[in-house]
């Protein structure tokens, strides 16, 4: 399946990358993203070592056991910080 | 009803209050909060936002809050982009029909807003610039409410629905 997956804040500075379209196939939810893409080595190591990362999918906050299905939007991103 | 805007363009506080207050007749109280960009160190500030997803969380915010306490009028203007020291960044305006739930509601919404509306500021000064870090007071203020809904923190009642 396929994914579109975004990246924000200091977390898209760190890994250099806004949004990618990730190939996902045996990706059953958040966690098991968050492992493929931290599999990549280097800065993508934050996806796993970041204590209070935060993930949305379908632009809705979410957690790393929330399910994934071909074609969702997820995004990583550290905690917010507006108002 | 809700208004709820995110965009770089400023915004006229006694304009918003003006369009609260003629939301609807009923209107006995309206309440606003408006957050500046702090001076001091600070030499700009740039707000970036997840587009599609921050409208929603704020419209999300706002529905809780009518669900909690009766209000008239609701109004959410949040801005992104350069921003420099003594700008506006966010306007929360609330009419109600008394004051308990509008300083209430407007209170709410801000509490949210800083801890679930998915903006970021990134802070300019002498020596560079750096993403701001969230601060854990600001969720212990959001989790206020958890324990007490429909009541202000100091168990302030909201009025019958």
């Amino acid at each position: 399946m396929s994914l579109r997956v975004l990246y924000f804040a200091g977390l898209r500075d760190a890994l250099g990358c806004a949004h990618e379209e990730a190939a996902a196939d045996g990706i059953g939810n958040v966690d098991d993203l968050r492992r493929q893409l931290a599999g990549r080595g280097g800065p993508w190591l934050a996806l796993l070592e970041h204590k209070s990362l935060k993930v949305a999918v379908n632009q809705a906050m979410a957690s790393l056991t929330t399910p994934l299905g071909d074609g969702d939007e997820v995004a990583f991103f550290p905690p917010v910080t507006g108002g | 009803m809700a208004f709820i805007s995110v965009r770089a363009e400023d915004f006229d506080v006694a304009s918003e209050n003006e369009a609260l207050a003629l939301a609807d007749q009923q209107a006995g109280a309206v309440v606003n909060f408006v957050g500046l960009v702090r001076g001091g160190d600070i030499a700009a500030m740039t707000l970036e936002h997840y587009p599609g997803m921050t409208e929603k969380a704020l419209a999300a915010i706002v529905a809780d809050a009518q669900r909690r306490w009766q209000l008239q009028a609701v109004r959410v203007i949040h801005r992104i982009g350069r921003l420099l020291p003594g700008e506006r960044i966010v306007y929360v305006g609330v009419a109600s029909r008394h004051r308990q739930a509008a300083f209430a509601a407007c209170e709410f919404i801000m509490d949210y807003l800083k801890t679930e509306a998915p903006f970021w500021k990134r802070e300019e000064t002498a020596a560079g610039s750096h993403w701001v870090d969230a601060r854990e007071s600001d969720d212990h203020a959001r989790d206020r409410w958890q324990s007490s809904p429909g009541a202000t923190p100091s168990a302030v009642r909201a009025g019958p629905k």
